[in-house]
């Protein structure tokens, strides 16, 4: 577990929007390493989102260099990065993204296929507890349970990093809990490193570290001695 | 299956209703292009086929009497491959309880097998036995307008000798498909009739033992038209011949050729229209349809799918709305084409049909239509791809609104609220409200070109009938009369005014080009038969030279004030140079136009005539028919009354039903383009509708704010539409202008009306579409998601 997965070099990013500028990332540094849990804490438009994106080659940097591994992800170019996520990126977003006219199993699917060495969905599935609802469409399903499904079809092709971004924020806290649950076992017997982006403090228990952004920026790095499981979260 | 397909397969579940009015809007396209050439081809090859398979000959030539020994000095003729000489005569017919003066040609049938060329297609009955003077077969036409078969009786005039004829059998003849009758504009079958009669009971009936009084031949492939004709009129010249003519004067061809050719030309300017149109409106709604989908795009690239995979996705989304509308176009199109060929079979009374399939233009249609769908798509999904996943599967940027005119006096300052959304909304989208607006417009714009052929005719008639050619009938004869005939004319009962008219076969010929045309003389006060000019004056003929239509003008390339040669194909047979002196345009025919002593006078002879132009009092009608029926010098009768109504069947035919088949099309391109609008703009806004919604907007509040976007455009695009409607009746007036009719441009404000009416209403049908949708937008979802 001392393999550095993801090393970050004075990162900077800056966003147009309309006639605003912002300035979502200010410089970070930071080094996250092979299978850890990472939790990042802060508040909205601190920079955590785009610092993911980022990591997930979702989105170009503005400056400095990050590098997963020996790649350096700031100097791939657009079909580079999309080979990087294919391979060995799986995302778990807020809203869960799924496709909406495929199912549950479909949904993992369409990421197995285009994967070198996959699980088959219905294992992916399995880890998360779904199997009997794999016929589903979204529409049929609960919110809970949605986002399992978005946590098994980004899992199902084995990557190296899980980013997850809010992925409770649509939740009660007792479906929450299930899907930090789910997270936590997959990286308990995968082995996946995994990112997550919260507003909500009380699941930095469950992480190995966690990183506080502020304006942009890594205020703190808290460094848990002991981690709490899933199940004594509550909020 | 992959997965992006079944996600294909559901999408198209999911939008079928969009899909399927693109489709249509496809298909209208498609349909237009394969009903149009379609029927024009499968029409065209049936006419060939007809021609060959009977025989139709390519030169013609009427003489008084030759003897048939010329017959073989005629197929020495280099280039002539047969000949077929044969008696023709005019004659008038007597039908039992049929008042109407009607008329026929009779033509002789040799005893002895076939003729060699112009063969009968015999529909029923047997050919006249030889010898038999009362035998005949009649076009079956006639037979059908009188309801005769088989052993129905009726009589002729033959040379001065009233005959009872029995009908032995009926047919029909590639030489007779469209029958005009002397003095007639149109073809009718109850009052023209083509009779067959044995050979030598013709010769005994008009004199012409071992002589014939029509020739025609058939050509070698590659032979000169003009040299066989020179040769033959060399021949012909010292036993009365008229100057032979090729098939593009010979009055069936040459009207068929019309009409097909305004069928063609209609479908050549049409199609390309409705194509490009709808080609257009697929390019502009798929690009928009794509565009929304920029979040699942996003997500795709996010899952690690390339772009070219992702456009690969969406182009077979493309592809399959443009093969169900390539299908619908096709299948629509084929069934149309089928139905107006066997109209049009029918009413030129083909035997058979040939029924051309084109796969090329359906490679046509479906590669045009394919590429501006793929074109509208890939314009989309470049800006979608361009953008960093992250980005994409955020909802857009809010857009950079403006005040519609800032500072405190600014209109926005007194609408409503959600007109201020809905001007600003189009103030944002410029492009977008633009090409929408020329879509709308094009709708209405291929709506009015459908329909405003209608308009044209109808000038036509009134010109023709009510303007120009204001006689109630007009008398022809046999053999030209001295002009003291229109006395007697004039004296029948019943009769108010009669003018005389006097027509001269001509040749005229300017630089390297030659036509055979007609010099009508008239008086110069002619109150009855009058020349009306473009903008309705009637022409008055100037007292020398030559008028001619503006037609034959610009065929010869000649001018007012150049010199054409002209061949006097009748009496004195002289050459002659006469300056134009003015430009007449006319609608009908190309022809030259003289003061009728100014014609006398060329042709160096008192004043005759050959027809006698009439009104008559429509009481006494029956008296004016028994009487006209009862001298043996007339030819022929002509009522404008009958002329009318068998034009207007006419114009029905070709123009009410094509022009109907082409506004159905066009309203279904135009339905199909408005619902895509208003239902792309409702998905482009669901999120901001249903927020009103929330906020406490009825549903119906919300509905005005999006159909007053959509209304507001549909009305602006109506005077550009008018605009380009216009223009394109223009296009298609130049293209159907021929040598044998012309129309005037006339879009009359009712056809406006009509065309806006039909694509408010496609608006309105729309809006009450989405209307459904709006009533179940979902709230909650609106809340719970991000935006």
């Amino acid at each position: 577990m001392h393999e550095k997965v993801f090393t970050a070099q004075h990162l900077t990013k800056v966003y147009t929007t309309g006639e605003v500028e912002v300035r979502a990332l200010r410089g970070v540094d930071l080094e996250i390493l092979n299978g850890e849990v990472v939790v990042l804490l802060g508040p909205s438009g601190s920079g955590k989102s785009t610092l993911l994106n980022i990591m997930g080659g979702l989105d170009h940097a503005s400056s400095g260099h990050l590098f997963f591994k020996d790649l350096e992800l700031t100097a791939l170019d657009d079909r580079s990065l999309t080979a990087y996520r294919r391979r060995s990126v799986g995302f778990v977003f807020q809203f869960y993204n799924l496709v909406p006219s495929l199912t549950a199993y479909e949904n993992v699917a369409l990421v197995t296929e285009i994967s070198d060495n996959p699980m088959q969905p219905e294992e992916a599935l399995a880890l998360v507890g779904l199997l009997d609802r794999k016929d589903h469409f979204p529409s049929q399903l609960s919110g809970g349970e949605q986002q399992r499904v978005a946590i098994a079809r980004a899992i199902a092709k084995r990557p190296e990093v899980l980013l997850c971004d809010e992925p409770t924020g649509a939740l009660d806290s007792k479906t929450g809990i299930r899907v930090i649950d789910a997270l936590l076992a997959i990286n308990a017997q995968l082995g996946t490193t995994t990112l997550i982006i919260t507003h909500n403090a009380s699941i930095q228990g469950v992480a190995h570290r966690t990183l506080f952004f502020a304006d942009g920026q890594i205020s703190r790095i808290q460094t848990n001695e002991t981690r709490q499981p899933a199940a004594a979260l509550s909020w | 299956m992959a997965m992006l397909d079944r996600k294909l397969l559901r999408d198209v579940r999911r939008l079928w209703a969009q899909a399927l009015a693109i489709a249509l809007v496809i298909g209208g396209g498609v349909a237009t292009l394969i009903l149009a050439v379609g029927s024009y081809r499968s029409l065209d090859e049936t006419r060939t086929a007809y021609y060959e398979r009977y025989r139709f000959a390519d030169v013609f030539a009427v003489v008084n009497r030759a003897p048939r020994t010329l017959v073989d000095q005629v197929a020495e003729i280099p280039g002539v491959a047969a000949v077929d000489a044969r008696i023709a005569k005019p004659a008038l017919l007597d039908i039992p309880n049929y008042p109407e003066p009607a008329t026929g040609q009779v033509i002789s049938l040799p005893d002895i097998g076939e003729p060699k060329l112009n063969l009968l297609y015999m529909r029923l009955g047997r050919t006249p036995e030889p010898g038999r003077a009362d035998e005949v077969v009649v076009n079956e036409p006639f037979a059908k307008a009188h309801g005769f078969g088989i052993g129905s009786r009726f009589s002729a005039i033959l040379n001065g000798r009233k005959r009872e004829l029995v009908i032995v059998g009926t047919a029909l003849s590639p030489e007779f498909i469209y029958t005009v009758g002397p003095g007639d504009l149109m073809p009718d079958d109850r009052r023209f009739a083509i009779i067959w009669m044995s050979e030598k009971a013709l010769e005994g009936a008009y004199n012409l033992d071992g002589a014939f009084s029509s020739i025609s031949v058939k050509l070698l492939r590659h032979a000169s038209e003009r040299e066989v004709i020179k040769r033959l009129d060399a021949l012909l010249d010292r036993y009365g011949g008229r100057s032979a003519y090729g098939r593009k004067d010979q009055t069936s061809h040459a009207w068929i050729d019309h009409e097909l050719d305004m069928l063609n030309n209609m479908s050549r300017t049409l199609t390309p229209i409705f194509l490009l149109v709808s080609a257009f409106l697929v390019n502009l709604t798929l690009s928009r349809l794509v565009a929304l989908e920029r979040e699942q795009v996003g997500l795709l690239k996010a899952l690690g799918y390339r772009n070219g995979a992702i456009a690969f996705h969406y182009i077979k989304l493309v592809f399959v709305i443009v093969t169900v509308g390539v299908a619908i176009g096709g299948f629509a199109g084929t069934w149309l084409g089928v139905y107006v060929t066997r109209m049009f079979g029918d009413y030129f009374r083909f035997p058979f049909l040939v029924f051309v399939t084109s796969p090329d233009l359906y490679l046509i249609a479906a590669g045009l239509s394919l590429l501006a769908a793929i074109l509208g798509a890939i314009h989309a999904l470049r800006d979608v791809v361009k953008l960093a996943p992250a980005v994409a599967m955020q909802p857009p940027a809010p857009p950079r609104f403006k005040r519609i005119v800032s500072g405190a006096y600014g209109i926005d300052r007194f609408v409503s609220q959600p007109v201020v959304m809905m001007l600003r909304n189009l103030g944002h989208h410029p492009v977008r409200a633009t090409f929408t607006v020329i879509g709308m417009a094009s709708a209405t714009a291929i709506l009015i070109v459908s329909m405003f052929v209608y308009d044209t005719m109808e000038s036509l008639v009134d010109v023709t009938y009510f303007m120009a050619d204001r006689q109630d009938a007009t008398v022809s004869f046999t053999e030209k009369r001295a002009s003291d005939v229109t006395l007697q004319v004039a004296r029948l009962p019943g009769v108010i005014l009669a003018e005389p008219y006097r027509e001269v076969p001509v040749r005229v010929r300017f630089g390297s080009v030659e036509r055979r045309v007609i010099i009508s003389g008239r008086p110069r006060d002619a109150d009855l038969n009058r020349i009306i000019d473009i903008n309705l004056k009637p022409v008055v003929l100037p007292e020398t030279g030559l008028a001619i239509s503006s037609m034959l003008a610009q065929i010869l390339g000649a001018r007012v004030g150049d010199s054409i040669e002209i061949d006097l194909l009748d009496g004195a047979r002289r050459t002659v140079f006469l300056p134009v002196t003015a430009l007449v345009e006319d609608y009908f025919g190309i022809r030259g136009m003289m003061e009728s002593e100014a014609l006398a006078r060329l042709m160096r002879e008192r004043p005759v005539v050959n027809s006698v132009n009439l009104s008559f009092d429509q009481n006494r009608r029956g008296e004016f028919y028994t009487a006209i029926k009862n001298i043996p010098a007339v030819s022929g009768l002509g009522l404008q009354r009958v002329s009318l109504a068998n034009f207007r069947q006419t114009i029905a035919l070709l123009v009410t039903t094509m022009a109907s088949i082409y506004t159905g099309l066009a309203a279904v391109i135009a339905f199909g383009v408005i619902y895509n609008s208003a239902r792309i703009s409702l998905s482009e806004r669901a999120r901001e509708l249903a927020s009103l919604r929330v906020l406490g907007f009825t549903a119906v509040e919300v509905l005005w704010i999006l159909l007053l976007e959509l209304a507001l455009l549909t009305l602006l695009a109506q005077p550009p539409g008018w605009a380009m409607g216009y223009g394109l009746a223009w296009v298609m007036k130049t293209q159907l202008a021929g040598e044998l009719m012309r129309v005037r441009l006339v879009v009359m404000s009712s056809t406006y009306v009509y065309a806006s009416a039909i694509v408010i209403v496609a608006a309105v049908i729309s809006g009450l579409v989405v209307r459904e949708r709006i009533n179940r937008l979902d709230l909650v979802a609106v809340l719970k998601t991000r935006d």
